[in-house]
């Protein structure tokens, strides 16, 4: 999509692979995506699909264990993050890099004061003294709406979305170049979810860096993202502008998923949903990932593995049937 | 006009807590028509779970009255008439992973309540457990699998299956879809109202995904911290929020609309603690227009027809609210 020699972060076939009891999950099976500074990319998908996958991978914090890396590469300004050793990694991890999680209730460290988290996080990779880390958490902390006050309690004195406040404070310490917030207020209310929301704006706005926003949310992406990557069963469907996906949605998974929201606006009462279930990563379909659901699926559909190709500048879609399905959704209203 | 199925009357739940009460429920009443959804939202620790739970009895109130189908249900007790209640009234939870016994395969879940009736013979039974299968569309392949071997969309249908075994006239869905992606939770959605639709199910649906509540109720309620804050039909609700709160939870929404955003009201303030609150309104400390008297206790009033709403200045606020959502398609002018 974008020159690849001055991209901030270039995500080149990644492929990884879980081995849980003696079985091979596909968990992510060559993606590729590019991101510049002070620009945000959204991961669409649904559960399974590998988007969590993709963000711990170019966060390197993969179970060691259980997930390898099979093959690709995650460029960072030019350096690959998969070559460095774990101690340079560590450089990288928390200062350029940063992650919100999902889940308030277990990111944060119980036993540990959460001013205390923070000015770790400061202490360790900006080596100032404890007192300079501290005044530094203060003013981040007051940055997301906490007082100094608050310093010294501990994570289950706080609310829900007061803990996503700190993760989110946590994560923004070092003030990283790149943000990866995979569903950072899905557990939390909706007004809560807006503050939260519009604070990540505000820093993101102000400090030019870049994020990649992990969501099944489309409302979110309508309102955040610059780029978006539909991912299904750990490849990109549908990969393109915001405002090219959302108003010409060209692969029938993306036209399914919008489909299947309850509309604000529109009055008909059944849902149009996608019919079956993801598949199973341990034994994925050949041809194209989709056609077991696909509405819209032929003969070629099921052996034949489409490639992501441009249908428009700034718009991929892996669909060999696209513009068909598009002629045939036209002719039936 | 239906007839009411269920009359809630000042209904109150407190839970006892070593620094005082909890006012989950407090003072709510509501009518619930034959046939109809009602939607409740609010946010989390709202009391709206507290509610559905109270209204079926699985939790005893601390005040009020509850009349379902033309009975007093607020004080029934022993065995022999909760069950003959469980057996018109039925709830679906949240997590389907946790409701539904891991020990026991999806026939044996579906069989439970039917043998507990001690009504039915075998044949009937699996007579029975064959239609319910059909209804939520479970394959009979799984009919022996157990929770653990199911997809969330196919353990939900397994517990929308229970609630239905004994054909009841009413079901409170607790958050029956949070937990469910956006594909499958269409599914569930379209289950339940096709099961409203042939069964004349009266449902209860609580959750916080405003999207969802619009789609699929007839009337919905907004709880803020145990209070009924605005009751209205669910068409009205969107195009003129009348309660300060509901404006804020419907601005907050994000859209999928490209062309813009309408503007979002964004609440500050600390949340007031449900612990023996004081009297007036709890929503004042986050509200931009909130004035001396907001601080004396409030009363639903009808401001418009079938729309209810707790707040002392909805009236001079519509106009405000006008300026708000004046980009929002939905507006309408009253």
């Amino acid at each position: 999509m974008a020159d690849t020699k001055n991209t901030f972060l270039e995500v080149k076939d990644l492929v990884v692979q879980y081995t849980s009891a003696g079985e091979v999950i596909h968990a992510v099976n060559g993606i590729s995506l590019q991101l510049e500074r002070g620009q945000t990319l959204a991961l669409v998908g649904e559960t399974g699909a590998g988007k969590t996958t993709i963000g711990k991978s170019i966060m390197r914090i993969l179970p060691d264990r259980s997930a390898s890396i099979k093959s690709g590469s995650i460029f960072l300004e030019g350096q690959d993050l998969l070559q460095l050793s774990e101690i340079d990694m560590r450089k990288v991890r928390g200062a350029r890099i940063s992650m919100v999680f999902q889940d308030p209730m277990t990111a944060l460290n119980p036993t540990m004061k959460i001013g205390n988290q923070i000015s770790e996080v400061i202490k360790i990779h900006n080596e100032v003294s404890k007192a300079e880390a501290k005044k530094q958490a203060i003013s981040i902390l007051e940055l997301v709406g906490i007082t100094a006050e608050r310093y010294d309690a501990y994570p289950h004195q706080f609310s829900g979305g007061m803990k996503q406040r700190v993760i989110v404070a946590m994560a923004l310490a070092c003030s990283p170049e790149l943000l990866l917030a995979d569903e950072p207020t899905t557990a939390l209310d909706v007004t809560i979810q807006a503050q939260i929301l519009e604070m990540i704006y505000a820093l993101r706005d102000k400090s030019k860096m870049a994020m990649i926003l992990i969501t099944h949310d489309l409302g979110i992406v309508a309102q955040a993202a610059d780029t978006l990557a539909v991912i299904y069963a750990g490849e990109i469907l549908e990969y393109g502008t915001k405002e090219a996906i959302f108003k010409d949605p060209s692969h029938p998974y993306t036209m399914g998923l919008f489909k299947a929201i309850p509309n604000l606006t529109s009055d008909s009462r059944r849902l149009a949903n996608i019919e079956g279930l993801p598949p199973d990563p341990t034994v994925l379909p050949a041809g194209c990932c989709f056609h077991p659901r696909c509405p819209y699926a032929q003969e070629e559909c099921r052996s034949i593995k489409p490639e992501l190709e441009v249908i428009s500048p700034g718009h991929d879609c892996r669909c060999t049937r696209s513009s068909e399905i598009k002629q045939e959704v036209a002719n039936v209203f | 006009m239906s007839s009411n199925l269920i009359e809630v009357k000042n209904l109150k739940k407190y839970f006892q807590t070593p620094r005082g009460n909890v006012h989950a429920v407090d003072d709510v009443s509501m009518v619930l028509k034959q046939g109809e959804t009602m939607g409740v939202v609010g946010e989390s620790g709202c009391g709206k779970s507290t509610l559905g739970r109270t209204l079926i009895r699985l939790l005893d109130s601390t005040d009020g009255s509850i009349l379902f189908d033309g009975e007093d249900i607020t004080h029934i007790s022993g065995k022999k008439n909760l069950r003959q209640l469980r057996e018109k009234a039925q709830i679906i939870f949240q997590d389907p992973y946790s409701s539904l016994n891991p020990r026991m395969t999806v026939e044996q879940t579906l069989k439970e309540p039917l043998i507990l009736t001690k009504r039915y013979t075998k044949v009937e039974i699996n007579e029975r457990v064959e239609d319910l299968m059909q209804l939520i569309g479970i394959d009979n392949r799984v009919r022996m699998s157990y929770p653990h071997e199911l997809d969330g969309g196919r353990r939900q249908r397994v517990g929308i299956g229970r609630a239905l075994a004994l054909g009841p006239k009413f079901i409170v869905c607790d958050e029956p879809v949070s937990a469910l992606d956006v594909s499958i939770q269409a599914q569930i959605l379209n289950l339940l109202m096709d099961l409203q639709d042939k069964q004349g199910l009266t449902y209860m649906f609580i959750t916080h995904d405003m999207s969802v509540v619009r789609h699929i109720s007839t009337n919905i309620s907004v709880m803020y911290l145990g209070q009924l804050v605005e009751t209205s039909p669910t068409k009205a609700l969107f195009e003129e929020p009348l309660h300060p709160y509901t404006q804020a939870l419907l601005s907050a929404i994000p859209t999928t609309d490209l062309g813009g955003q309408p503007k979002r009201i964004m609440l500050e303030g600390e949340l007031t603690s449900p612990i023996d609150p004081k009297p007036g309104c709890r929503f004042r400390r986050r509200c931009p227009y909130a004035t001396q008297a907001c601080k004396e206790p409030q009363q639903l009033r009808e401001l418009m027809p079938g729309h209810f709403v707790s707040c002392c200045r909805a009236g001079e606020l519509e106009h405000r609210h006008g300026k708000h959502h004046g980009s929002h398609k939905h507006h309408s002018t009253a």
